[in-house]
């Protein structure tokens, strides 16, 4: 279903709508954002055992409900859509993809059913210093001691990386041929050597870490090489961030348009104006079109499409401009009131501007989408 | 639904049995359909129709196209004439003109646009008034598609300058082969003509040629636009005659030509997105970084902009009310179209400065350049679109109308008339 959701899919698109509108106002948003953790674990796992949320694409035979990205998808529009604080993104999305993915059969029996349930959480070590989301520029090498592997190096812009349970570091180890493979491995977040750094990211909602490993024991979770199975994670990571991304741009387009019916100016509603008639209806394009986007591309990942890797990029492509424009958009509509802090258009705002980047900006999966028709 | 969908399909299957035959003359098989009310099944059982529910025309042309019968073209501007007339024309009218229009016999226009309105239509000031027993008609029309063939036109005229705006019009069909009809062909900035003006100048209309009552014209003429809307969209499938060897096929083959041939460029109009991947590789322009931006960026937009499309379709199908994203179609392509010719620009470089068999493709690409402002002009401006989205699915305020309690004669008007 590329075009449309089922009966179903919609009644718990609803149903997740009243829940979250409910759990997450945004004075609980600001309330949580002003912590270093940036969300509670007593209040999310409620939350999560109620509605079962990061079980919902994990197999079934890992403890999982077994639904697919179109359905996960449905989620994370609608988290978007309330800016709901909580480690879904990081244990859910990139890291029980990595594991499901990448890790031997071992590993997915013993981590996924946890990160199910929801008493796992779990971050993906991947990106580095130089913010490169390019699997193949990690540079981080593990080094083999016996039977133990040891970690050496800074994971950066890693995703709740100072408040997960387990890290999960991508990173290059010799094979007995003397060349090297990717790898995926289990790091305790209480590990001897670990150093965890939360950094100060301009969308509060969202936290990010810097990690320093200083001879960190690891265990090595993945037996082959792990290149394919990364570019698989991050295929559907940009999908499910994508659809993040629309469920707040939309929120954003209508909470604005709903401020300009209402906002007098010059004896009228400033709703009246052409300039800001069109500008609404600009709106409304940009965001419609990146949610036929982000809803195409999970409905083809789940169908196992050959093109996914371009539509993966036209949804992220298409989300990072519409989300961003409309941003901007909504403050300039707000005026004055609308650069304020009180005001919650930031929110909103900042969140657009870190998932603009987050997993790549527009230009980089523009040049992807390039390489993918280029062959 | 009462009407079995199966049932339907034998009754067409056994009909078609006893009567298709290629080697029929075109306008005797239409005589044929025109009478057995195969041919237009959703019209009126006593007007050469079988008060079939629309949804069953796939079904029918499905059988049609099954053994290769050629089914009732049902675009073109003579449709549109149909469909007004059996809406609001007059037993008289529906006599003379519905069976010439399934035969194709009969070419027919459209006198709406003036030079003096063009969004806003019901601001036409081409005047027929009565004389005598006959209506007189003076005035300008302008994008008039196939008026120098038309036999008979589908005319909004002012009757009265003391009413109002909309209520001061009325609607007419004029016949075209007289004295005080001029057609000239409209030349584009893209060098086709594909439109007429015409200048009517003390032409006559009998007052039994009037549709509906007087001052009923812009009502009339909205049935007309709505039916133009939905052609509009079925204009792709249109153009392509049915494949097949025998007489009747050649002849609908040229009838096709000729209805067509005003339309060679609208491809081109839309920004032929579909030749940017091979235009790139073969100049080479896909090694440019810079130019391999704007083409994923184009891309981005043509696919997201078909999705919303497809989107808005399945909603459609499924019956379920119509979404934000039905009424931004026509919006989106004219994006697409501007993008489109900006990226066809900067992979042809230098040889964009160039038309004809000097330009790529034989001039294809120079049309591409001059064609694609159409697009956010034809059918309504992205301007006039804006207005509509915002008013009707965003909710916001109507623009404040300066027009609308007044007498005509007193609104502000162009001089050109």
């Amino acid at each position: 279903m590329k075009f449309s959701f089922s009966e179903e899919q919609e009644e718990f698109r609803s149903f997740l709508r009243r829940f979250l509108e409910e759990k997450s106002p945004t004075t609980e948003v600001r309330r949580l954002m002003a912590t270093d953790a940036g969300w509670e674990k007593e209040q999310w796992q409620k939350v999560n055992t109620e509605l079962g949320l990061t079980a919902i694409a994990i197999p079934e035979e890992y403890g999982g409900q077994g639904f697919g990205l179109s359905e996960q998808c449905i989620v994370l529009e609608e988290m978007g859509r309330f800016l709901l604080c909580a480690p879904y993104f990081s244990s859910a999305v990139l890291t029980a993809n990595a594991i499901l993915y990448g890790a031997s059969e071992e590993y997915k029996k013993k981590y996924l059913p946890e990160i199910a349930s929801g008493d796992l959480t779990a971050s993906l070590a991947f990106t580095e210093e130089t913010g490169a989301w390019d699997i193949s520029s990690m540079s981080m090498c593990a080094t083999k001691n016996k039977n133990t592997y040891r970690l050496t190096g800074i994971k950066s812009f890693v995703l709740d990386g100072h408040m997960s349970d387990l890290i999960i570091v991508l990173a290059k180890v010799d094979d007995n041929s003397g060349s090297q493979r990717l790898a995926l491995f289990s790091v305790d977040s209480t590990a001897v050597g670990l150093t965890k750094n939360l950094l100060n990211s301009t969308d509060q909602t969202r936290k990010l870490a810097k990690l320093t490993f200083t001879d960190v024991e690891a265990t090595c979770i993945s037996s082959d090489d792990v290149t394919e199975a990364m570019h698989k994670t991050f295929l559907k990571s940009c999908i499910g961030l994508s659809n993040e991304m629309v469920g707040g741009a939309e929120r954003l387009r209508e909470d604005t348009l709903e401020y300009v019916k209402m906002r007098m100016q010059f004896g009228r509603s400033i709703a009246s104006f052409q300039v800001t008639k069109h500008k609404a209806t600009d709106m409304l394009a940009d965001v419609e079109l990146a949610k036929s986007a982000a809803y195409y591309a999970a409905a083809a990942f789940d169908d196992g499409e050959s093109d996914i890797a371009a539509t993966a990029s036209i949804a992220k492509a298409s989300a990072s401009e519409a989300y961003m424009q409309t941003a901007i958009n909504a403050v300039q509509m707000h005026g004055g009131i609308g650069f304020t802090w009180d005001n919650d258009t930031h929110l909103w705002f900042k969140r657009a501007k870190s998932s603009e980047v987050f997993l790549g900006t527009a230009d980089f999966h523009r040049e992807l989408m390039m390489q993918s028709w280029d062959q | 639904m009462s009407i079995n969908e199966e049932q339907v399909r034998n009754e067409v299957r056994e009909w078609l049995k006893e009567n298709w035959s290629p080697n029929l003359d075109l306008v005797e098989w239409r005589l044929k359909l025109a009478d057995s009310g195969w041919g237009m099944a959703n019209w009126p059982a006593e007007w050469y129709g079988r008060d079939l529910p629309v949804s069953l025309v796939p079904a029918i042309e499905e059988e049609f196209s099954k053994i290769g019968a050629l089914t009732i073209p049902k675009s073109g501007i003579r449709m549109l004439a149909a469909a007004t007339i059996l809406n609001h024309g007059s037993d008289m009218h529906k006599e003379k003109f519905l069976k010439r229009i399934i035969t194709g016999e009969d070419v027919w226009c459209q006198l709406f646009s003036e030079p003096g309105s063009g969004s806003d239509l019901a601001g036409a000031t081409t005047k027929a008034v009565m004389v005598g027993n006959k209506w007189v008609v003076n005035g300008q029309k302008v994008w008039t598609t196939s008026a120098h063939k038309a036999h008979w036109g589908l005319l909004l005229a002012r009757t009265d300058m003391d009413e109002t705006k909309h209520r001061g019009l009325s609607y007419f069909i004029i016949d075209m082969n007289q004295p005080g009809v001029e057609t000239q062909p409209l030349m584009q900035m893209n060098g086709h003509a594909s439109f007429n003006q015409v200048f009517l100048t003390d032409a006559e209309v009998m007052p039994d040629f009037q549709v509906a009552e007087l001052g009923d014209g812009w009502q009339v003429a909205t049935t007309t636009l709505m039916h133009e809307r939905r052609a509009a969209d079925s204009l792709r499938s249109w153009g392509q005659a049915s494949k097949g060897d025998g007489p009747i096929y050649d002849q609908e083959r040229v009838e096709t030509e000729t209805t067509m041939q005003p339309y060679k460029w609208y491809p081109q109009r839309a920004g032929r997105v579909d030749l940017i991947m091979d235009r790139a590789k073969e100049t080479d322009a896909i090694k440019d970084p810079a130019i391999r931006q704007e083409i994923a960026k184009l891309m981005t937009l043509h696919k997201s902009a078909e999705w919303t499309a497809r989107r808005a379709r399945a909603a459609q199908e499924q019956g379920k009310p119509q979404g934000p994203e039905g009424s931004l179609g026509k919006l989106a392509a004219s994006n697409v179209a501007r993008a489109a010719a900006k990226v066809h620009t900067l992979i042809s470089g230098a040889d964009a400065m160039l038309t004809g068999e000097d330009s790529p493709m034989d001039g294809i690409i120079a049309e591409i350049l001059v064609s694609f402002p159409a697009s956010s002009i034809a059918g309504g401006t992205d301007e006039i679109q804006k207005n509509i989205i915002s008013e009707r699915v965003l909710n916001m305020p109507k623009e404040t109308r300066f027009d609308a309690d007044k007498p005509f004669k007193d609104i502000p008007r162009n001089t050109v008339s």
